[in-house]
This record gives structure tokens, C-alpha cells and sequence, in this order.
């Protein structure tokens, strides 16, 4: 249709005159015509720029864009003859009123602005740290608060939550820790074999997950799955003014939406990391089965000679600890968000990254704290 | 020239919306004539809103056909459909600026879509629409969380002027503003309409704005065109909704203040 159109209309067109003393111009000078042929245009107008006497008589057409144009080949003022109908005397005083209007000038960067800058990334940091600690203080308080009126504990969105960041995440948990029981009993199992070792696989599958690699590896599902979400959804409450509605309810925004999630991920997170580490284990011992040609009977047998309970023990306090983490990261992300869709998403970003962190950080500290504890061969 | 100005910019043709099981519009015919200013009236829930956006093809009605410049609304190839849609604007109720880019990047963008890629040219562009909405080239690097409703309906106004539509439709122009701002609003919308010559769609609650803007009014009730016409016209037409929506005090009031801002 486009093509059509543009056949249906006359074309600009540019005739010079007398020697270039005089230009006629004539047909359509709108955007949808001239932004095709705009080089072409601009090389003829730019040669005929010097002529005295312009002539637009027999222009059917002229929008802004037409009109910029010819005010800039003119050099922004009006040529000393020109014959302008009546109907296109509107656009040019537009143009006239605009002036010199240019945009506001941003300073230049200079090296003074990188110190600057770094000094404003880590004010930034110790702003994140405090926000951090008034939400950990306000949420003590509010548990102050909830210890004495026990009627004010916000029990079913802890139950929603709860069953949101649980029991929903258990089939992905189950999926991934199957697979990753499987792979490393299978990679063990080809090392093994070649020492003749290959009882040692319970004690490397039972110890490693139990203990490791079961807690971290949910941390990191759910602070992608769950965190993300609630930073997303505590942001999108934001933007929607939702939390300021929830606030002149007089409703603190602590209990009613912070605390059921902190409190339902730090639950859920070891009853998880259970799921998960045994669905591991399990894979672990189909693998087993089929490389080694390991009964499960013995498998089962073998695992709380070769694992001490105090694994079990540590691993869960590893995931409840981590389910804390995650979620306060999320909601002080959450919480920080600006009514745009780019704080949105920079918020969420940096709350899945910054828990995953954190997440790995404490794992390291655990692993110096209890290297006494639960470990049969030292 | 002339055979372009008399195809309809906007023709509804025995168009009829459901929701479910519940039919909003019953075979509506509505058609809208160059350089008029038309306004959707009705009672909340008759689907003036609906209308709007199925006139620029956000949603797509049960039966029936909308008519853009005398084709279907989704005839023809891609670029077709394109070009098409590059001759209406449409002002949301909310601004709906992209809120990660500036007051700037938001008027560029259909014309850097369009192909338009002189940065200098492209600048004195912008400037220029927001001139023309009466902004100032000092809230062009500002972000849109940054402004106040008003500037952003007119920030919003100057994206949707920014590639010389034809056919213009806003949907509550008024809405959320105070009534100096609105009346402010109006009176730009007005001149605009005029120095451009563009044909206007509105869907507004506000009597203000209908008096002041509307060449014809078009009221929706029990899913049809009840009366389409100059507003006299159909002040005098009889029936239960006109009487209660325009002859009420406020409505009186309201109509009167709206006359006399023309």
C-alpha cells in the first residue's frame, strides 16, 4: 500500500531557477515521502541553500518534518523572498518560536568523575548494609510484638507462603537432585573402579550430598525460583503503590509480607534440602547399581557406617540458615524497588545474584566452623 | 488530494464484542468523518474503552468489521498493516511512556522506528513536538517517574503527534488531572486539532471535555449506538440515559463551563 500511496502522491520535487536565484519547490514534503529520498533531498536543498527567492506555492503537503528541513537548509531564519500560502504559515512560526532550543548539555566525564564515582558505588554498599540491618532489627521487633499479641500472627500467608516456596519447588528439586546423584555416582564410580575401591562410593555420595552439595544446590534453585519472585512481587507492589495502601490500613508491611516469607523459607528450606539430598542419594544409587553392580540393600546398609548423623544435622541447619539468607535478601531488594520497569528488573537481578553470594559465602564459613564435626577419616 | 480526504478515517461495520457469554456491542455502525472530533460516551461498563481498542486493533471483535482510511483494519501485508498504523496515534490513559527511557528517547522512538536516523534532525524534531505540547527542552533528558500526570499526558500526547498522524484517539484525556490542568489540556488538544487538522477519537467521562473538544458525540447504551450527532442534537433526544447523564445540575454545570472555554 505504501508504494501505492506514495505513487498516488506528488513527490517533492526541486526545480531551480534563473541560475539558482530562484527555487519553486512542489508536491508532498511530509515524512512518510521525504525520510525515504531524505539524502537525496538534502543534497539538492543544501546546493539550491544560497537562493534569494523561494517559492512553496505549490506545495500540497508540508508537515514538520518537511518544514525542518527546509528551516534548516534556510539556516534557521527565513529567506528574503518567500512565497508561503497562507495554510503553511502555522509550521514556519512553530519553527521560528523554537529558536535555538537545544538540549540540556550533560557535563563531560572527567577522571575526577571516576573517584566520584567509585566513592558513590561504596556509600552505596554501606547504604544496602544498613537498609539490611533496619529490616533484620524490624523484624526482631515485629516478633517482639507477634510473641506478645498472638492473635496478630499473619498465619495464613505463612501457610501460602510455605506451601509456594515447599511443596511447589519440589518436583524441580527432585528433578535436578536426581540428575546430579546420578552423574556423580556415575563420574565416582569409573574413578573408583580403576583403585578397586568401590565401597568408597557411599561414603563420597553419602557425604558429599548430606552434607554439601544437597543444601548449596537447593539454596541455588530456590533463590533463583523463589527469590526472584519475591523480589518481583514486593517490587510490583511497589510500583502499584499496593504496600503504601497496606500502610495507611496501618498494616506494617514487615508482618504482613515480609515475615510470612522469611519465616515459611527458613521452614521450607530444610525440609527441601531433605528432598532433595534424598532424591540425590536415590539417583546416586541407581547409578551405582547399574556401573558397579551395587545392591541397594547394601547401599542402604552402608550409609550410616560410612555418614555420621551429625552430617544429616548440619545440613539442615545449612538450609534453614540459607532459607533465612535467601529470603531477607529478597525482600530488602523487594523493597528497594523505584516505580520503573528498569528498577524492577535490575532489583531482581541483583537479589538472585546477591543471594546466590551470600549463599556460598556462609557455606565457606560452616565448612571452617564444623570441620570437627561429623567427619569419620581425619 | 481530495479523494484521500473523504474516505472515512474510522468506519465500524456491524461490529458486536462478547465477554464470555455477555455481549458488550450489538452490530454497532459508527462512522467518523475527516476532521471531526468525535467523543464515545456511556455508562461505566458499556465498553467505550473496548471500542477504542479494537479501533486500533488491541483486541478484535466477535463479528463485524473496523474500517481504518476506507480498508480493513487488518488487510493487506505486513508492511501494509504498518504504514497503516503509521497514520493514527493513540494517547493511553495512563501516558504508557516507556519508563527505562527519557522524556527524549520516548518522543524519538516511533520516529527512529520509522527510519528516521539524523541525530541532528531527530533532535530539533523532538524539540519541536514537545514545543508544540508547550514542554521545554529542559525536561527532555528527564525520566518519566520524574514528571507530574500532566506532563506526562503531554509527553505521551507529543509521542503519539511525533509521526503526523491523520487520526488521533484518546482515551480519558482528563482523567487524573486538576480541573486548571485539565481545562489546560483541553484548550492544547483543541489547538492542536486545529492547526494539524486532525480527526480525533475520545472516550471521556468528563462533560468538561466533551463540551469544550467534541464536534459530534456518539452515546453507548445497552450495547448499541443510542444517538450519534452534534451535542444540541442529541440533548434533545429522549430517552431514560441521555436525561440522567446530560440534563442532571452537574451535568448542566459542567457542560456550561465546558462551552465557554471553546
Amino acid at each position: 500500500m505504501s508504494t501505492q500511496l506514495r505513487g498516488a502522491r506528488p513527490q517533492a520535487a526541486i526545480d531551480v531557477e534563473g541560475a539558482g536565484a530562484r527555487v519553486v519547490l512542489s508536491g508532498d514534503w511530509t515524512l512518510s515521502v521525504l525520510n525515504p529520498r531524505c539524502v537525496d533531498i538534502r543534497r539538492q536543498l543544501e546546493a539550491a541553500s544560497g537562493a534569494p527567492a523561494w517559492d512553496l506555492a505549490g506545495v500540497s503537503r508540508l508537515d514538520s518534518f518537511g518544514a525542518l528541513l527546509l528551516w534548516r537548509a534556510w539556516g534557521r531564519r527565513r529567506p528574503p523572498q518567500l512565497v508561503l500560502p497562507e495554510a503553511l504559515e502555522s509550521v514556519f512560526g512553530r519553527l521560528a518560536d523554537l529558536g535555538d532550543a537545544s538540549l540540556p548539555v550533560e557535563p563531560p566525564y572527567r577522571f575526577l568523575d571516576a573517584t566520584a564515582h567509585l566513592g558513590r558505588l561504596l556509600l552505596g554498599l554501606v547504604r544496602h548494609l544498613g537498609h539490611f540491618v533496619v529490616l533484620v532489627g524490624q523484624l526482631l521487633l515485629d516478633l517482639l510484638y507477634l510473641l506478645r499479641n498472638r492473635e496478630h500472627w499473619p498465619v495464613r500467608e505463612m501457610s501460602a507462603n510455605f506451601y509456594k516456596v515447599g511443596v511447589k519447588a519440589m518436583p524441580v528439586t527432585a528433578l535436578v537432585g536426581f540428575l546430579i546423584g546420578v552423574v556423580m555416582s556415575y563420574l565416582s564410580a569409573l574413578q573408583l573402579r580403576a583403585f578397586g575401591a568401590d565401597t568408597f562410593i557411599v561414603n563420597i555420595l553419602g557425604l558429599g550430598i548430606i552434607r554439601e552439595l544437597g543444601p548449596v544446590l537447593v539454596s541455588v534453585l530456590v533463590a533463583g525460583r523463589s527469590g526472584s519472585a519475591m523480589t518481583a512481587q514486593l517490587g510490583v507492589m511497589r510500583v502499584t503503590e499496593e504496600i503504601d495502601a497496606l500502610t495507611t490500613m496501618g498494616v506494617s508491611r514487615y508482618v504482613r509480607l515480609v515475615l510470612p516469607k522469611v519465616v515459611a523459607l527458613t521452614l521450607a528450606m530444610p525440609l527441601l534440602t531433605l528432598w532433595g539430598s534424598s532424591v540425590a542419594i536415590f539417583g546416586g544409587m541407581v547409578s551405582a547399581y547399574v556401573q558397579l553392580d551395587m545392591s541397594f540393600d547394601y547401599f542402604l546398609n552402608a550409609l550410616p557406617r560410612a555418614v555420621p548423623v551429625a552430617n544429616l544435622v548440619i545440613g539442615l541447619v545449612k538450609g534453614a540458615v540459607f532459607g533465612l539468607l535467601i529470603a531477607l535478601v529478597a525482600c530488602h531488594f523487594g523493597l528497594r524497588v523505584k516505580p520503573n520497569t528498569e528498577s524492577l528488573s535490575a532489583n531482581t537481578t541483583a537479589s538472585v545474584v546477591t543471594s546466590i553470594t551470600v549463599v556460598i559465602l556462609v557455606d565457606a564459613v560452616f565448612a571452617i566452623v564444623t570441620r570437627t564435626i561429623g567427619l569419620p577419616y581425619r | 488530494m481530495n479523494a484521500a480526504r473523504n474516505t472515512l478515517p474510522v468506519e465500524l461495520k456491524g461490529l458486536s464484542t462478547r465477554f464470555g457469554s455477555t455481549w458488550v456491542h450489538r452490530n454497532i455502525d459508527l462512522a467518523v468523518p475527516v476532521g471531526e472530533v468525535v467523543a464515545l460516551v456511556g455508562g461505566s461498563g458499556t465498553g467505550k474503552t473496548t471500542l477504542l481498542r479494537q479501533m486500533v486493533g488491541l483486541l478484535r471483535p466477535a463479528e463485524g468489521e473496523v474500517r481504518l482510511f476506507g480498508e480493513p483494519l487488518f488487510a493487506g501485508s505486513r508492511a501494509e498493516q504498518l504504514a497503516r498504523r503509521r497514520r493514527f496515534g493513540m494517547l493511553f490513559q495512563q501516558g504508557a511512556l516507556f519508563s527505562a527511557l527519557n522524556v527524549f528517547a520516548n518522543v524519538a522512538f516511533p520516529l527512529r522506528e520509522f527510519g528516521v536516523s539524523d541525530e541532528a534532525m531527530l533532535r530539533d524534531l523532538v524539540l519541536l513536538k514537545l514545543a508544540m505540547v508547550e514542554l521545554g527542552p529542559e525536561v527532555a533528558l528527564r525520566m518519566p517517574a520524574e514528571l507530574s500526570g500532566g506532563m506526562i499526558k503531554r509527553v505521551a500526547l507529543a509521542r503519539a503527534l511525533a509521526l503526523e498522524p491523520e487520526l488521533l484517539l484518546l482515551d480519558e484525556p482528563t482523567a487524573g488531572l486538576d480541573p486548571d490542568r485539565s481545562a489546560g489540556f483541553v484548550r492544547l488538544i483543541r489547538a492542536l486539532q486545529k492547526a494539524l487538522g486532525l480527526t480525533v477519537v475520545l472516550v471521556t467521562h468528563d462533560l468538561d471535555t466533551l463540551a469544550a473538544l467534541a464536534t459530534r458525540v456518539a452515546v453507548l447504551s445497552e450495547g448499541r449506538i443510542l444517538a450519534f450527532g452534534p451535542l444540541d442534537e442529541i440533548m434533545t433526544v429522549q430517552d431514560p440515559f441521555i436525561e440522567r447523564f446530560f440534563h442532571s445540575e452537574r451535568s448542566q454545570a459542567a457542560l456550561a463551563r465546558g462551552r465557554s472555554e471553546i
